[in-house]
């Protein structure tokens, strides 16, 4: 057996020096005179890992990490990769991990979306088709158009973006207009803070996202693709178009694929660093070169999208979902979850944590066991007092919220939502009040201006919290607050400026929490008492 | 306010066309609306107005302002009613407490950032934040005042009509999609993101450096002061208006003239006139100023030679002068021995009036007029080929062209309301073939999908439209059915065979066009194949010695593929002048009577002979050429001149002046001292469009109603004039009112026959035939039959110009016009257009440039066979090489002493398009341009002073 080396090559493993790994890897391998094959996958979203270097066996694939570049001629000196388990020496290395796949981390998921991630080489055709890569393709193309709707429907797949919509409904609303040219389009915009599930997935099985957009394709009739990619996002740039390069030249994409009648054409095309661009309708204008600016709806996109044109846009997490639950059926899906919310959802863990990473599960647990099983603890060592759930627009969510199953219908009900899955840690530091004004500060930076109770309310809301925190006619202000939040939630044109209310409210909420407990013990710090001592 | 016809209340989102109809019920209200229409206009339909502000119903709805939210039953949240089209069974609820709340919480935010100068804002009276403000019941403002706000924001009063105040905005789009939907421009942006979010000109540039062509619809569009005309910030708020229609082009826009007292404060495209359905230019918009600038002539003035000063005299004094002059002529010379020529600029009735003098006063046919140099083609070429000398459709036709076709034309400048929609329509995906040596800005055109842009050489028009003609015969793109029905056999089968010919293949013609064979023939599919193919011409088809030729070989394009009789095709001349399609209907021209009668027959004479009392001759009179001609000669000596400046704008000045020099008497009836009143000896006081009443018909064949706003600066209208002088010359005419003058006309002119003053103010405007088949008038001609009964094809054998390039006159000269400028410039000159284009240049391709060491703003040299002037130099790759361009906006600028007495050989309209030349670089103007100069200052000199006709 050969010696093979794997160092992830996606964002995270180069900001730590990752490629300096690898290139201490090969000069370390060349002056030993070993032969080595070094294969750059993508990262299996164990953060607090990373760099994390990976050796085959012929038990299976070993784990060292995180590795620095100075770490690696320890590595050499212990024979790390050696591909017999029985003599590897290096298991006695500190940075020995054990078998990559007994990581409690990794073992305790149930990764579908994710279940290559970290083990092939992301660009690698023949890498991706021997780990059950493009059966989903194999199998839609035994379907006729309504079959492979049909499939998504069944597998009651939502839009993983954030806004929980069917998805085989939105395909079905394509599907049903006249023939046309219609497009694909693949929200990859990920903006949200603390999420980083779509550029995981991107840098780490590209493919498998290139696979799902051609059975969108198939399904709807459509034979052109975008990926409206972040620019900040460099390296999945570089990683998908090599994937689809490579995908054009074994026949996968362009005309005929695979012979077959059917033709799809597929390319990214970067955004111009505006958050609001991930909105759909924001995104499809800055895809046709144009101001990112929301659209009113209706024409939902579906009917009227890009260039006026039948649509679907879904984000990078539906779409790669879609290749999986084609290869495997509807019903494998479907049988995980809970409620109407069905599969599983790649939790981004952030913040203040000591294991943040990526963390695929069946819908239905709840955020403290899933903070328990995976984030062990905060970094600051100190008691986690807030979580924010759902990017910059989710509730931040105290103690005795926190036993609420992860699906949308229960987050919906406490007034949170589970959005794109992001999940970011407070201690009991936080200052909620400042979070409150971060929250509206966020929506004043990115607003895309077009309606009112964004453009002005954002900037007022910053204004009044800021009211509020030096004690300024608080109890009025707290009026105008909620008919502030009032009014975004219910004119905004967007989620931007109507969901903005959410982490607002509920930090303000939790802030006056904060207060009053402190109220018991120093009175003069209470709310009331100050608007009272101003009136 | 004065409303004349429907107020024009803002319905808020565009009227939608649609079979279908939906009902909903409104606050208990039952509505029926067309699919497809909006709430919000479903309710404003029924007087149930929802607040709104960035709605208006010129625009597309865009939802940004939220105010216009409404509940309706079975949806979640609070939808947008501009934005949100009506369903089948919907139940909308539009005041609520819940909304009423909302409403003033948006309103808050807005008065957040606003100016709190609502007594002080020019706005003050006309703005719609207040109103809503109003509406919703703001009554404080919590947040205060000490936020971020805009209030410092920068003004910008670079353009010279309208002022740019970004404190005021609101940020609502408006006059973004006004110039993008409307004028389709793209000149305003919205440039920055959330709070950031401001408009811009151009790439952040002052309005007058910017794309901005100033048309007005942004100011029209803004609901509050951030961009308003200066004179309403000057002047206050018009306390009444008028409806009237805009004397600039054929395009014939109505516009609310807004007044305070008999001074005009701003010229409002109407938005119930159908011609411009509320869009303008800056001309009609904002280039009225002329009307009480100080050059005005307010005094009538004889004189016995024009190297004497003026002397100012009574109305009467001048009638019995000019009448005295004109009889003594004529005892000497004969009856022939003077004529007129009638304004393109005045009114139907006005021209009617003048053509009517000559006949009777006069006592001949010698009557023609400016379309003489324009459209006279288009009569005679249509009138061959379709029975009618008229464009076939109405501008709105345009909305289902498939397939539009440009010749000779350059809409966005010289007919810009019809220009924007054009645009429109080329926006919406309509393919475009142009047909001109210049490469105009239509084919720049934002967002236009397929284009072609046939770049012909000067003169070869004739050659190419054969050659396009060949491809749809030879490649049977043809319309076998049309033709069967619609058109004569033997004529159809006689051009078959004629446009077969090989010589007519595009490749055999590029010779003579040196257009690509590849693209004639993709042009001529893209036409043939359209399910409707529009054709759209101007004066670069008629103005050239093969004009008529053209005219004809355009309509049997139309012919043969069938593009004729319904909406979205024809063939659509475009009329240069305001009232060039009157003019010639009014019987201008020396050989036909009002409605094209001709004078050769008998049954038509009897019927002028028993109406007018006077004997008509049956032979044709004299053309403008054969009058000056004869001038010179010796035979013609009195002229009549009525709003028409000959002596700038006909061809080969130095031909024209030696004949206005030859006569004994010119009468010249102008608003100004005109190139041609310094030839003459009776100066009548003309009056604009705002001093009278009347009527102008454009280039779609529609009537308009010309309304006085103010009177008469000389105290008689145009119409009056003609009628003194006809009585001093001892023919009497009794009208009391120009709509009398209509009633004759509709008694005369079978086209004409239901045409009344009181039918105009019912209906708006009439397209004729307007007769007792088309009571309502006819908006698409030839629907049914020709009025020759079939369609003719005519044979249109290319036979080329003698004015050729030659080793000495290597260049070919044409012209054409500007925006901000009209015809020879006398109105526009005397506004502030100025700003864009002070003097006439010289267009020059870089390569000719260079071969000549040519820079920008060189003086150069321009010497045809008729004679030499001097222009400064632009260099501009619009051109091809070998052609120069000009325009002739300017008196100075002598264009036309260089274009030559070539003309139309049916029609003699002037062949301004094609003249050789030959450019070099020189350092003084020309001697004519000299001569020029101390004539203008003379005859200026001549003209009264102030304090002189005080003294009277």
């Amino acid at each position: 057996m050969q010696r093979t080396i794997y160092v992830p090559r996606d964002t995270t493993t180069l900001s730590l020096d990752g490629e300096q790994v690898a290139t201490n890897i090969s000069i370390n391998a060349a002056r030993s005179n070993q032969a080595v094959t070094l294969i750059r996958n993508g990262s299996r979203g164990m953060f607090w890992l990373e760099p994390l270097v990976e050796v085959a066996t012929d038990q299976g694939r070993v784990a060292f990490g995180p590795v620095t570049p100075e770490d690696v001629e320890s590595l050499f000196a212990a024979d790390f990769s050696n591909p017999s388990f029985a003599q590897q020496n290096a298991q006695q290395h500190p940075l020995y991990l054990g078998k990559t796949e007994e990581i409690p981390y990794l073992k305790k998921q149930q990764r579908l979306s994710f279940a290559r991630a970290g083990i092939i080489d992301p660009v690698n055709i023949d890498d991706y088709i021997a780990h059950a890569g493009f059966k989903g393709l194999a199998k839609a193309m035994q379907l006729n158009a309504q079959g492979i709707v049909d499939e998504i429907s069944a597998s009651g797949l939502r839009g993983r973006g954030g806004a929980a919509f069917p998805t085989g409904i939105k395909w079905q609303t394509v599907l049903n207009c006249p023939p046309q040219q219609k497009y694909i389009v693949c929200n990859a915009d990920e903006g949200d803070s603390g999420t980083f599930a779509d550029r995981l997935l991107m840098e780490a099985d590209p493919l498998m996202l290139v696979e799902g957009m051609i059975i969108a394709g198939l399904a709807v009739g459509a034979n052109q693709g975008y990926i409206y990619l972040r620019s900040e996002y460099p390296q999945a740039q570089l990683i998908l178009n090599e994937a689809i390069a490579n995908a054009y030249s074994r026949n996968f994409l362009g005309e005929n694929i695979c012979g077959s009648e059917c033709s799809f054409n597929l390319e990214v095309r970067l955004g111009a660093g505006a958050y609001i661009c991930g909105e759909e309708t924001s995104l499809l204008e800055s895809l046709e070169g144009k101001r990112g600016l929301v659209r009113s709806k209706p024409p939902l996109p579906a009917i009227k999208g890009l260039f006026g044109q039948p649509t679907v846009v879904n984000n990078v997490l539906s779409l790669a979902a879609v290749a999986h639950i084609l290869a495997d059926g509807a019903a494998l899906y479907a049988n995980y979850g809970m409620g109407r919310s069905k599969g599983t959802l790649p939790f981004q863990i952030a913040g203040n944590v000591n294991r943040g990473g990526l963390v695929e599960l069946a819908f239905g647990t709840t955020l403290r066991d899933l903070l328990d099983d995976f984030a062990q603890g905060t970094a600051s060592n100190r008691p986690m007092h807030s979580i924010q759930v759902g990017g910059p627009l989710g509730a931040y969510l105290t103690p005795q919220q926190w036993d609420t199953p992860l699906e949308y219908e229960s987050f919906a009900a406490i007034g949170a939502v589970l959005g794109h899955g992001g999940i970011v840690v407070f201690d009991d530091t936080v200052d909620l009040a400042e979070q409150a004004s971060f929250s509206m500060e966020f929506c004043a930076e990115e607003s895309c201006g077009k309606c009112t109770p964004c453009r002005i309310g954002s900037v007022r809301g910053t204004e009044v919290i800021e009211k509020i925190r030096n004690g300024e006619n608080v109890a009025d202000n707290l009026v105008l607050l909620d008919d502030l939040c009032e009014t975004m939630i219910d004119m905004s044109l967007c989620a931007m400026g109507g969901m903005t209310p959410f982490p607002v409210q509920s930090a303000i909420k939790a802030y006056q929490a904060q207060l009053n407990t402190n109220h018991q013990s120093e009175p003069h710090l209470s709310v009331d008492q100050h608007s009272t001592e101003r009136a | 306010m004065l409303e004349y016809f429907e107020p024009s209340k803002d319905l808020g989102t565009p009227a939608i066309l649609s079979e279908i109809m939906i009902s909903i019920d409104i606050d208990g209200v039952s509505i029926s609306v067309p699919e497809g229409t909006s709430v919000m206009r479903a309710a404003a339909l029924h007087d149930i107005n929802i607040p709104k502000l960035c709605a208006t119903d010129s625009l597309e709805p865009f939802g940004s302002c939220r105010l216009c939210a409404v509940q309706i039953d079975g949806r979640r949240g609070y939808p947008a009613s501009c934005t949100t089209p009506v369903a089948e069974g919907m139940q909308v609820t539009t005041q609520t407490e819940k909304l009423a709340k909302l409403r003033r919480n948006v309103m808050e935010l807005y008065i957040s950032d606003h100016p709190l100068d609502c007594l002080t804002c020019p706005a003050n009276g006309d703005c719609e934040l207040q109103d809503m403000a109003g509406a919703v019941g703001l009554r404080e403002v919590r947040y205060g005042f000490s936020g971020e706000n805009h209030l410092q924001a920068e003004q910008d009063h670079s353009n010279p009509y309208f002022s740019f105040d970004p404190s005021k905005c609101i940020v609502c789009s408006r006059c973004v999609r006004a110039c993008e939907e409307v004028q389709g421009t793209f000149a305003l942006t919205i440039d920055g993101r959330g709070f950031d979010s401001k408009v811009v000109a151009g790439q952040d540039q002052d309005f007058i450096d910017s794309d901005c062509v100033s048309c007005g619809a942004c100011v029209q569009a803004c609901p509050t002061s951030t961009l308003m005309e200066k004179n309403v910030i000057d002047q206050g708020q018009p306390e009444h208006s008028i409806v009237t229609t805009c004397a600039y082009c054929g395009v014939g826009c109505s516009f609310e003239a807004q007044m305070k007292g008999d001074q005009v404060i701003r010229m409002v495209p109407y938005k119930g006139g159908e011609a411009n359905q509320g869009h303008s230019c800056v001309k009609g918009r904002f280039a009225f100023g002329y009307a009480t600038h100080g050059d005005r002539i307010k005094e009538p003035m004889i004189r016995d030679s024009i190297d004497q000063p003026w002397r100012v005299v009574s109305w009467q004094q001048a009638f019995d002068f000019a009448a005295a002059k004109i009889h003594k002529i004529q005892a000497e010379y004969g009856r022939e021995s003077v004529g007129g020529i009638t304004s393109s600029r005045c009114t139907n009735e006005e021209t009617f009036l003048v053509q009517k003098l000559i006949r009777t006063a006069f006592g001949n046919n010698n009557t023609d007029t400016c379309a003489r140099v324009c459209h006279s083609p288009t009569g005679f070429g249509l009138k061959t080929t379709l029975g009618e000398s008229a464009g076939t459709q109405t501008f709105e036709s345009i909305r289902k062209a498939d397939s539009i076709m440009v010749i000779g034309a350059n809409p966005t400048d010289a007919h810009p309301v019809f220009g924007s929609l054009m645009r429109r329509r080329l926006r919406e995906g309509a393919s475009l073939v142009v047909i001109d040596p210049r490469n105009i800005d239509l084919l720049k055109t934002p967002h236009l999908k397929e284009a072609i842009h046939l770049q012909l050489r000067p003169g070869t028009n004739v050659a190419l439209i054969n050659a396009v003609a060949h491809v749809i015969i030879t490649e049977n793109l043809q319309d076998n059915a049309f033709i069967a029905e619609r058109c004569a056999t033997e004529a159809f089968s006689d051009w078959q065979a004629f446009i077969s010919e090989e010589r007519h293949s595009p490749e055999s013609s590029e010779s003579i066009t040196g257009v690509d064979p590849i693209l004639v023939r993709k042009a001529a599919k893209s036409y043939a194949t359209a399910a409707n193919g529009a054709i759209f011409y101007g004066l670069g088809v008629t103005e050239h010695s093969q004009g008529s030729t053209m005219v004809m070989g355009i309509a049997n394009l139309a012919l043969a593929t069938g593009n004729l009789g319904r909406e979205g095709v024809g063939v659509n001349p475009l009329r240069g002048q305001n009232n060039v399609q009157g003019s010639c209907d009014m019987g201008s021209f020396p050989h036909e009577l009002p409605g094209y009668q001709h004078v050769g027959s008998k049954a038509v004479r009897d019927k002028f002979e028993a109406a007018w009392n006077v004997k008509i001759d049956h032979e044709p009179g004299l053309r403008i050429p054969n009058m000056f001609d004869a001038a010179i000669s010796g035979k013609f000596k009195g002229m009549y001149v009525q709003g028409e400046d000959i002596a700038q704008s006909d061809p080969n000045t130095h031909h024209v002046e030696k004949a206005l020099k030859s006569l004994d008497c010119l009468i010249v009836q102008d608003i100004f001292l005109n190139e041609t009143a310094k030839f003459a000896h009776v100066l009548l006081p003309g009056s604009t469009f705002l001093e009278k009443d009347g009527t102008f018909t454009n280039a779609e064949r529609r009537i308009n109603r010309v309304r006085k706003v103010m009177p008469p600066l000389a105290g008689l209208a145009d119409w009056e004039v003609t009628l003194g002088l006809a009585k001093a010359l001892g023919y009497e005419m009794n009208y009391s009112h120009p709509s009398e003058i209509m009633d004759e006309i509709a008694m005369l002119t079978p086209t004409f026959s239901g045409v009344s003053y009181d039918k105009l103010e019912k209906l708006g405007s009439i397209q004729w035939p307007c007769n007792d088949q088309s009571p309502e008038g006819t908006p698409t001609m030839h629907v049914v039959d020709f009025p020759i009964g079939k369609g003719n094809f005519a044979i249109t054998e290319f036979i080329a110009t003698q004015e050729r390039s030659s080793k000495r006159l290597p260049l070919l000269l044409t012209t054409g016009r500007i925006l901000s400028q009209y015809n020879v410039g006398a109105q526009t000159r005397r506004t502030e257009n100025m700003a864009w284009h002070a003097e006439d240049v010289l267009e020059i391709h870089p390569h000719d440039a260079q071969e000549r060491g040519v820079a920008d703003g060189d003086w150069l040299g321009i010497t045809s066979r008729a004679g030499n002037t001097v222009l400064r130099a632009k260099v501009s790759s619009r051109m091809q090489p070998g052609v120069v361009y000009t325009t002739f906006h300017h008196p100075g600028s002598g264009a036309n002493v260089i274009t030559t007495d070539n003309s139309d050989w049916a029609t003699n309209c002037p062949e301004y398009k094609v003249t050789a030349v030959q450019v070099e670089k020189v350092s003084q103007p020309s001697i004519w341009q000299k001569e020029f100069q101390k004539f203008d200052k003379k005859q200026k000199k001549f003209l009264p002073t102030e304090s002189a006709i005080e003294s009277l």
